[in-house]
């Protein structure tokens, strides 16, 4: 008897990949994806359910699937592909609320996998060099993504108060890249002349997604419960980054890459957020301890590695997926 | 100028025989040699020179790309080749023109290639020493790794080798020959594991802490891992230099992070308090903050080695400030010196006082267990203890030195 995978966003490429690759294994015996549009492209054994996680329905469908895991990943980071950031809020802080709400009805649900970000942690000049687990940001996010994200991560503390019997597992994964990722991170890499934030020099961390695949594989079957930094190891800054790619950059005071970031995302050739542009001048690192001891998880690519494979595949196809929003 | 330059030194070190210059041609100063000469060189047999120019010119009409070519392919050919190539001008045109066109501009200068190469391995051995070749493709190798991003960081940003190469190497003729660095109680200094250096901070500019960074490196051969003010990484260039050159913030984490790292540890708690106190208040030291660096010391069990900098104090005299504008700007103080503003850049250039660096004995933790480093009255005592060492310290050197930029 393996167990049963309730996988929400799959629409989302990193979603759908990652039910495609839960299906493959011998541990789980049903990966049923969850989203308000259909996947794009082949899901495989995966069965799909249109279901809007922002209405109670979602609780029906947990009931009436036996659902014991659950992997939440469809907490969107762009304005952009949702449709305007009111949209974007709902979908992520009232879609995740729902979603709890129903795993606390359910009595079928052991497990809870929740895909958080280290954005949670912001960036500024007053960061330690590597956040753990247990510190919070040092300013709270005002807007965007990053409160989104400290809103579901406060959501999902709560759950896992009410319902110990659950094991919720939080995963805080770096900045995720790779051939197939679009993300804001990766957009901007993909720019034909990268703006850099002059006298800056950020120090960033990546998580291969093959590794976001492993190891929320390795979180929806092994079921640790706690909250995990998961990234690469070792760092790259900006400007090495900039340099192994190989693409010309210029750098401009703050305030003028923050204009260039807005104009970018009136023109929607870029997502550019704010909370980026405070990632890309002060950067982050976060320490990830406790992924190998408690989690029991060894990325297999490390941060260069990750970057390394993400250039091989924007100097084997240099178009491909540029200016995208 | 040149060739003055060359025979004057050979004129001092050589005793030469009156009545002669040397070899023939050589030594006259002028750079052509003289037609007496030019005949008695064995090699630079070149009688037949008036017929050349009618020689060079079908060649000075060809394409510059096919001529550029030839020359490249003659100026390989050892010189005995070329010789006998010349001698049969009739035969082989296309080897004549070859000939005209790059022997005789070298018939002009008269510099053989193999003078070249060896003024060339001259140059390099003279910039890099004798074992040039490995040294200059040291550099070309760093050259490109930089250019590539082909180095490495650690986790704080440190990047060691733009570190040791460039801000190491452009501290020191600074520290060696402007303040003229002594360096006392090196011992002190462990040659591993994790340390807190604890130094009284002053002159204004940081460049106690640059000084400090180089004297470890230079004497200890460890790296100096300074903890930064906030205002270090709020700052656009300074921030980015901060973390290559190996700093981090002044927070608990960090300092814990690299201590139990094992590294070696530098912190200022005086601050800006210290730094930006008036000359007259020169080497009294300042409160030392919470005493947050002695609970991290106490709870990674590190010794505490106290360092007294005598000398920073006088390199800029803090007479004024602009509270004011310093607020505008977001900065704890805008200094005003005997010289700055009021002599603008040559104002910036700090005064040559002479610096001693005095590590003292360390002040050892590990006595004390983890849990004690919340005991606050222990924490006082140990900061007390710290600063009183370096306070007496500073009084000692002061009476020992003789004079500000003795």
């Amino acid at each position: 008897m393996g167990r049963v995978v309730l996988v929400t966003g799959i629409s989302r490429d990193i979603g759908r990949r990652f039910a495609r690759a839960a299906a493959g294994d011998p541990s789980i015996e049903r990966v049923i994806g969850v989203d308000v549009v259909p996947p794009r492209g082949d899901i495989g054994d995966v069965s799909f359910v249109r279901a809007d996680i922002r209405n109670p329905v979602i609780a029906k469908v947990i009931a009436k699937e036996d659902v014991d895991t659950v992997v939440h990943m469809s907490v969107i980071a762009t304005p952009g592909s949702a449709g305007g950031r009111g949209t974007m809020k709902e979908l992520n802080v009232i879609g995740s609320m729902q979603l709890l709400a129903a795993c606390q009805k359910s009595r079928t649900v052991e497990r809870i996998v929740v895909k958080s970000t280290t954005t949670v942690y912001g960036s500024g000049p007053r960061d330690p060099a590597m956040f753990t687990e247990d510190m919070g940001p040092k300013r709270m996010p005002s807007a965007g993504y990053a409160k989104d994200v400290y809103e579901i991560e406060g959501y999902v503390r709560g759950f896992a108060r009410r319902r110990p019997d659950v094991d919720v597992t939080m995963i805080r994964a770096a900045n995720v890249i790779g051939p197939h990722v679009s993300s804001p991170l990766t957009n901007y890499f993909r720019l034909p002349v990268i703006p850099r934030v002059l006298g800056f020099d950020p120090r960033l961390q990546f998580l291969h997604e093959d590794d976001l695949m492993g190891v929320l594989r390795h979180a929806a079957t092994n079921g640790v419960p706690g909250t995990f930094n998961v990234a690469g190891d070792g760092l790259l800054t900006l400007s090495q980054a900039v340099r192994r790619l190989g693409t010309p950059s210029v750098a401009m005071p703050r305030f003028a890459v923050g204009r260039l970031g807005a104009t970018m995302r009136q023109a929607r050739l870029s997502d550019f957020s704010p909370e980026q542009l405070g990632f890309l001048t002060y950067g982050r690192g976060v320490d990830t301890t406790r992924m190998r001891t408690v989690l029991g998880f060894e990325p297999t690519y490390s941060t260069a590695e990750a970057y390394a494979d993400f250039c091989r595949s924007l100097t084997a196809a240099p178009l491909q997926g540029a200016g995208r929003g | 100028m040149a060739d003055d330059a060359r025979t004057e030194p050979a004129r001092d070190a050589v005793v030469i025989p009156i009545g002669t210059g040397g070899r023939p041609g050589r030594g006259t100063g002028r750079a052509r040699p003289s037609s007496a000469a030019r005949d008695l060189a064995p090699s630079s047999a070149r009688p037949p020179a008036a017929k050349k120019p009618a020689a060079r010119k079908p060649a000075a009409r060809k394409p510059a790309a096919k001529k550029a070519a030839a020359k490249k392919a003659t100026a390989r050919k050892p010189p005995a080749e070329e010789a006998s190539a010349s001698q049969q001008p009739v035969e082989q045109p296309v080897a004549a023109d070859r000939e005209a066109t790059t022997t005789q501009p070298r018939a002009d200068s008269g510099i053989p290639i193999g003078d070249w190469i060896a003024a060339c391995q001259g140059a390099a051995r003279e910039v890099f020493g004798d074992d040039w070749e490995r040294r200059l493709a040291e550099l070309l190798a760093f050259v490109r790794r930089r250019l590539e991003g082909g180095y490495e960081v650690d986790d704080y940003g440190f990047d060691r080798e733009l570190t040791e190469r460039f801000f190491m190497t452009a501290l020191r003729p600074i520290a060696e020959k402007w303040f003229r660095l002594e360096v006392r109680g090196l011992e002190n200094i462990p040659a591993d594991g994790g340390a807190l250096v604890v130094s009284n901070h002053s002159g204004t500019v940081p460049l106690d802490g640059l000084m400090t960074m180089l004297a470890v490196h230079d004497h200890a051969h460890r790296f100096l891992r300074p903890l930064g003010a906030d205002l270090v990484f709020k700052l656009p260039i300074v921030s980015s230099l901060a973390r290559k050159g190996g700093a981090t913030l002044a927070c608990v984490e960090d300092a814990e992070r690299m201590l139990s790292g094992g590294e070696l540890v530098g912190v200022w708690p005086e601050g800006f308090k210290g730094i930006g106190k008036p000359f007259s208040e020169r080497y009294k030291l300042q409160r030392f903050g919470r005493g947050g660096f002695v609970s991290a010391a106490l709870r990674t069990g590190v010794p505490i080695i106290p360092l007294s900098v005598v000398g920073a104090e006088e390199i800029y005299p803090l007479v004024g400030n602009v509270p004011s504008l310093a607020r505008l700007l977001g900065v704890p103080y805008i200094p005003i010196t005997p010289f700055f503003p009021w002599l603008g850049p040559l104002g910036m250039v700090p005064l040559p006082s002479k610096w001693i660096l005095e590590f003292g004995e360390p002040i050892r933790t590990d006595a004390y267990d983890a849990a004690e480093a919340e005991d606050p009255m222990l924490v006082f005592n140990v900061t007390d203890q710290v600063r009183e060492t370096i306070q007496h310290t500073l009084f000692d050197l002061l009476r020992d030195r003789n004079g500000v930029f003795g």
